[in-house]
């Protein structure tokens, strides 16, 4: 029975290793040569300003979490694309009624100003 | 390409928790629209909400309904369960807008939240499967730790919260972690087929996983009822969360954990009730005890009612030990008259009590009885009730609860219990001393009682002498609640 | 109709709740005291519609039981909401509500004015209540409640005037009374079910139950133990010796309350069980006998300090205390139905003369408070001459007087005579039966003479009182004298429906009427009955020419001693002044019992408060709280707040419990 599971196990550790390898890899091999410009943080080809361990405000956490669960929810609807023709009506009403609670708790959360940043 | 067959599915069980749902949402979206000053007509909303529920619920009593491919149940059970979380609800809401605008935390969102937990309980009491039941939980929990931590600003309320959600999280561990022992040693988590599966066990009780899983399940329940010793959340939470929603959650919430604990051992394990019931003996001894004797050196009243809660938790334990038809019904008894007597106390302590929670020790009650004789009178008659004393609910209650082990020989147990009831009466009585015998303070004070206030305080009044002067009022319908499992 | 009984103590409940809540509110003392009167007067129609409906059954037909409501019931102990209609219980519900509507009828005229009218009414419908339930219940439990809830409503009742110390002493001294009774009658009732429960698995509480049960029980013995166990609850209840004591003082109470509790009702409940229970109390020879020595006892105890008493209602008091003497006298020799017949006349003029003494004393009061004086308005002496003033009262006292004196053709000759009779008369008690007799009888002649001493010294003579108040005495209102009147009427006349066999004229209805109650217990005492000869009509007759004979005696002295030659009185006690000191001291009781129980109590009390409580009790809980926090420093840690300490005690909770099963 737990044969089932055998391939995960290998995907598991396919991923895992082939991180860990490349890690271990580029460190053993890539040429190691440091410069002030190379060893600070990237800031997308601009010049950095300030350090990179500065704090930043509480309000990125709240848009973070926002942003996850949002997302997260919305992952449930591909399962159900994909069978929505068999699922049919049914289906259908099933994922407005999901939709519409996730509705309104965006509205909540934006009538309540958590999408604002000042 | 087939069609997948979806199963016909009867909403009809589920009812009552569909409506508070969308009520709750809408509530929700009026918060939002709302200027701040007009919250509370979201209470009176609410409580129209839980009145209309309660129709619902009642209009299902004497079915029996499974649905859901039975993980859930429309019972007498779970019917006389939804009814104490819709009464201890109720009286929440009602008592709930007085003290959140003296305490300036008058967010609109409570009211939702406090709808959101009755789902919750609702599902626990209705749950026939390990995972309907633990959805429930969960939906109860979360809801409970905002309600806990609710007032924002005191930092009393916010270490509530944390705490009650830090160690909640830990209990649902050992609850989730049990009940996937139990899935393992029976291959399903339906209540009904984990009793067929045991039953055909020759020995339950030497399979370590079964007996494991039913113990920590046991332990996640125990948390949830504050049974020591996990209990220590208790005095803690209750003391720091907003005063209504601490009378809230001594009913509500223990009420649902036994509805799912009775359920789950009753109906599921009855193969292992030595295993549980000589578990149970012990707490239900040492729950009793801690409670009580720490009840006694406590001059902050929420404090005490904390410690009290835990007491009664036990006595409701003694009940439960017993397992037999007087000692469950007793707990369906006591469940409902506690919510009333208690939630009375505490709306009478929110009258007492002054802005930032000040004013709650025993001592400001000092006068009580002079300068408002009808409030006193009243929690007169809660205190009594809660001390166990006739013609109240609590003695009735009591009484059913000890008969109920007496029956099934746990002597000792009754003993215990009357002892512990005995030891309480101090405590009780403490107040009602100083309401009584002691002069007051200040030589007047004005005193606020609201509408919803005043109401709540009545239907308590009534709630908890009623069913002591006419307890088959009551015991009629949890002796055929209990009939069920 | 008897499918309505729950009514009749519903009425009294909802009057009480009325008047109590909404009684502050109402302020309009007619409507209190409408409502309130009301309450019992509709209790008394359903009573006689029930009493009606009774006469027209079979007699074998006249029990009823009614279960009101399921109330409790656990494994074999079960107790139901019920009520009890027989014989038994229909005389004692036209008696509460008749008596009782026309005392509220009273009240209504003599508290008018006082402060906190509505809360007088509203107790005295809580009061009726209680009493019907008592009457009424049909299992001991019910019964039970209603005991203590006209315990608790005489403590309010006699309170009333809270101000004043002795009221609240008074009322203290009842509640403390009564709840030794009460004590009592719990350990019989707990006896009574524990020996039928475990020798022959009938748990019950039931009347009737009990009643089909009371075969098994055993002559003495442990029916002996319980049926002493509630005569201690009688004795407590109905002022018997030696839980008397509460009686006269209860009298700090308004009159009216005086009338129905200290009179006509509470303390007959005492009387009342022990009909209730006859068949149990029969197989007990033993408490029989205590029951009728106690009783004779009391019967002629109280009658001595009735004579040498001054205040009004305290002649009346011990005149109670010595009246339920005969009643006892009565259920001690087996004459149940004239127990309760004495107790239904008593009930009629005894009222009569309560409200009868309110009247006088509310006229005194108001003169007095004319005349600007401070005398007592209730000390005889103060009175004299009231006749004319007064006529009505006059009238109906004077009546009540003659027929509690034992005059042929009043109600009280009827009953007492009875009494007398089968305490001379009865098979149970053999030689004992002269010396309860003789007892009965000198009590009697006591009787006759206080009696009569009082209406001589408040009715007769000159009026003793500073002669410009006596202008202001006057007749008290309608709604005073109406149930004067109608009380005088039936102390007259309500003897009829019991006349002995002896005089023939009328059969005797009431003891027809009570026959199935009391049947059974007529059986069982005839089976260790002593079957002497069986006294003649010769010596009937003579026996009631005697008890004539010695009433007017009583009376003639009376006559003498405070109509022809006011000196003697005076001459009297000081020829004796000892005995005199003695009996106005009432016989020294109330020190005797201060310095037996009550002073010993108190400081027990006062041990009990100061080292008990001080070291003892606060020691454990100290001790205690001390084990639970300070010895477990654990747990002491725990306690703390600390999230992770809270956590730990859980892991380890279930680690233990785990740990137990695992490894067991």
């Amino acid at each position: 029975m737990l044969g089932a599971y055998l391939p995960i196990l290998l995907l598991v550790i396919v991923a895992i290793g082939f991180g860990l390898v490349s890690l271990v890899m580029s460190s053993l091999i890539g040429p190691k040569k440091f410069s002030v410009l190379k060893m600070s943080p990237y800031e997308s080809g601009c010049e950095p300003v300030g350090t990179g361990q500065e704090r930043f405000s509480i309000k990125f956490y709240l848009i973070a979490m926002l942003f996850i669960l949002f997302d997260i929810e919305a992952v449930f609807l591909y399962p159900w694309a994909i069978l929505y023709k068999k699922l049919g009506m049914f289906g259908l009403i099933e994922m407005g009624i999901f939709i519409v609670i996730l509705f309104v708790g965006y509205i909540y959360v934006w009538k309540k100003g958590a999408l604002e940043w000042e | 390409m087939d069609m997948i067959t979806i199963p016909a599915v009867n909403f009809t069980p589920i009812l009552p928790e569909i409506f508070l749902s969308v009520l709750a949402m809408v509530l929700l979206l009026i918060n939002v629209f709302i200027p701040g000053d007009r919250k509370a007509y979201l209470g009176y909303l609410s409580f129209v909400g839980i009145v209309a529920a309660g129709v619902l619920v009642a209009a299902g009593w004497g079915g029996h309904i499974e649905s859901f491919s039975g993980s859930v149940v429309l019972d007498n059970f779970a019917t006389f369960f939804k009814m104490i979380f819709l009464v201890s609800a109720g009286l929440a809401v009602l008592i709930s807008d007085q003290y959140m605008e003296r305490e300036g935390c008058n967010h609109g969102e409570l009211y939702p939240l406090i709808l959101f937990t009755v789902v919750g309980m609702m599902l626990m009491a209705s749950g026939t499967d390990l995972m309907t039941i633990f959805l429930g939980l969960e939906v109860m929990s979360v809801a409970l730790y905002v309600l806990a931590g609710f007032n924002r600003k005191n930092p009393k309320s916010n270490e509530a919260g944390l705490k009650y959600f830090l160690l909640g999280c830990f209990s649902t561990g050992f609850l989730l972690y049990g009940m996937a022992l139990t899935y393992g040693a029976t291959g399903t988590t339906r209540i009904a087929k984990i009793a067929a599966v045991v039953g055909q066990m020759s020995l339950p009780s030497a399979n370590i996983m079964l007996v494991a899983g039913m113990l920590l399940m046991l332990t996640g329940f125990a948390f949830k009822i504050a049974a020591a010793p996990f209990h220590m959340w208790t005095p803690d939470v209750y003391e720091g969360a907003p005063t209504p929603m601490t009378a809230f959650m001594s009913a509500g919430p223990k009420a649902a954990g036994f509805a799912a604990a009775l359920r789950i051992f009753l109906v599921a394990l009855p193969t292992l009730q030595v295993e549980w019931s000589q578990v149970l003996w012990v707490l239900a001894v040492l729950t009793m005890t801690v409670g009580n004797i720490t009840a006694l050196r406590q001059d902050n009243i929420k404090r005490m009612l904390a410690y009290s809660s835990i007491a009664h938790a036990g006595y409701a334990l003694v009940g439960f030990t017993a397992g037999n038809g007087t000692g469950t019904a007793g707990i369906l008894f006591y469940m409902l008259s506690y919510a009333f007597m208690n939630i009375g106390a505490f709306a009478i302590i929110i009258l007492v009590g002054k802005k930032g929670e000040s004013n709650g020790n025993v001592q400001d009650f000092a006068g009580f009885g002079v300068k408002h004789p009808v409030l006193a009178v009243a929690m007169s008659i809660f205190l009594f009730s809660l001390a166990g004393m006739p013609p109240t609910a609590g003695f009735i209650g009591k009484f059913y609860l000890f008969s109920g082990a007496i029956q099934q020989g746990y002597i000792w147990l009754a003993i215990i219990g009357v002892l512990n009831s005995a030891a309480s009466v101090y405590y009780y009585l403490r107040v009602m001393v100083f309401m009584y015998m002691k002069d007051p303070t200040e030589e007047f004070d004005w005193m606020q009682v609201t509408a919803p206030m005043a109401l709540c305080v009545a239907i308590s009044v009534i709630g908890s002498l009623i069913p002591g002067i006419i307890p088959s009022l009551i015991l009629q319908f949890a002796q055929q609640a209990i009939k069920l499992i | 109709m008897f499918d309505y009984v729950w009514l009749i103590p519903f009425f009294p409940l909802v009057g009480f709740l009325i008047n109590g809540f909404f009684g502050k509110k109402i302020k309009n003392e007619a409507v209190i005291g409408a409502i309130g009167t009301l309450a019992i007067f509709s209790s008394f129609i359903v009573s006689c519609l029930i009493l009606v409906e009774m006469i027209g059954l079979s007699p074998e037909k006249r029990v009823f039981e009614k279960v009101v409501f399921p109330w409790i019931h656990s494994g074999n102990f079960k107790a139901d909401m019920a009520f009890l209609l027989d014989p038994l219980s229909c005389i004692m519900i036209m008696v509460v509500t008749g008596v009782g509507s026309l005392i509220h009828l009273y009240s209504i005229g003599y508290m008018h004015g006082e402060e906190g009218f509505y809360r007088f009414f509203a107790y005295l419908n809580l009061f009726c209540m209680s009493m019907l339930l008592l009457v009424l219940g049909s299992n001991m439990l019910v019964m039970f409640i209603g005991w203590e809830g006209v315990g608790l409503c005489s403590y309010l009742l006699i309170g009333y005037y809270f101000h004043k110390k002795s009221a609240g002493d008074a009322a203290k001294k009842a509640f403390v009374m009564n709840r030794v009774g009460d004590f009592g009658f719990l350990i019989g009732l707990f006896t009574l079910y524990w020996w039928l429960g475990s020798n022959h698995n009938i748990w019950t509480i039931n009347f009737t139950e009990i009643k089909a049960a009371s075969h098994l029980l055993p002559y003495g013995g442990v029916v002996t133990v319980a049926t002493l166990c509630f005569f201690v609850g009688a004795t407590g209840k109905s002022a018997q010796i030696p839980l008397f004591t509460w009686l006269p003082d209860a009298m700090e109470g308004p009159t009216p309350v005086s009338a129905l509790i200290h009179a006509a009702t509470m303390v007959t409940a005492g009387v009342y069980m022990i009909g209730r229970m006859s068949f149990v109390f029969i197989k007990s020879p033993e408490t029989m006998m205590v029951v009728a020595c106690v009783g004779a006892a009391t019967a002629i105890f109280a009658a001595t300090i009735g004579t040498a008493q001054n205040d009004i209602k305290r002649v009346l008091a011990y005149s109670t205390v010595s009246q339920l003497g005969f009643m006892f006298l009565a259920m001690g020799v087996g004459a149940f139905t004239a127990g309760i017949f004495h107790l239904m006349t008593h009930a009629f003029f005894k009222a009569c003369l309560f409200l009868g003494s309110g009247s006088v004393i509310h006229a005194m009061h108001y003169a007095l408070h004319k005349g600007h004086l401070h005398d007592d308005a209730q000390d005889m002496r103060n009175m004299g001459g009231l006749k004319k003033a007064m006529p009505i009262t006059f009238l109906t006292f004077f009546v009540s007087t003659i027929a509690i004196a034992g005059i042929p053709g009043f109600s009280g000759f009827f009953s007492k005579d009875e009494i007398l009779w089968m305490a001379f008369a009865n098979p149970l008690h053999g030689n004992l039966n002269i010396l309860l007799w003789g007892t009965g009888a000198i009590a009697a002649c006591f009787t006759a003479f206080y009696m009569f001493r009082l209406v001589f010294m408040t009715f007769f003579g000159e009026c003793r009182i500073n002669s410009k108040v006596k202008d202001h005495l006057h007749e008290s209102p309608l709604v005073i004298t109406i149930p004067l009147m109608v009380l005088g009427f039936l102390a007259v006349f309500g003897g009829y429906i019991g006349m002995p066999k002896l005089l023939g004229m009328l059969p005797n209805y009431f003891e027809h009427w009570l026959e199935p109650v009391f049947e059974l217990a007529g059986e069982y005492g005839a089976t260790y009955a002593h079957h002497g000869a069986h006294p003649s009509h010769a010596v009937e007759w003579a026996l009631m020419g005697g008890s004539v004979v010695i009433a007017l005696i009583g009376i003639a002295i009376a006559f003498t001693m405070y109509v022809q030659n006011t000196a003697l009185p005076k001459k009297f006690t000081d020829t004796f002044p000892t005995l005199h000191r003695a009996v106005y001291n009432k016989w020294y009781i109330d020190e005797l019992y201060d310095y037996a129980f009550v002073n010993p109590c108190k400081a027990l009390g006062q041990f009990l408060w100061k080292g008990f409580d001080v070291l003892v009790i606060d020691g454990i809980v100290n001790g205690v709280a001390g084990v639970v926090m300070g010895c477990s420093g654990v747990f002491r840690y725990m306690q703390s707040g600390l999230i992770h300490n809270y956590a730990w005690s859980m892991a380890f909770g279930v680690v233990v419990m785990l740990g137990y099963y695992v490894f067991k």
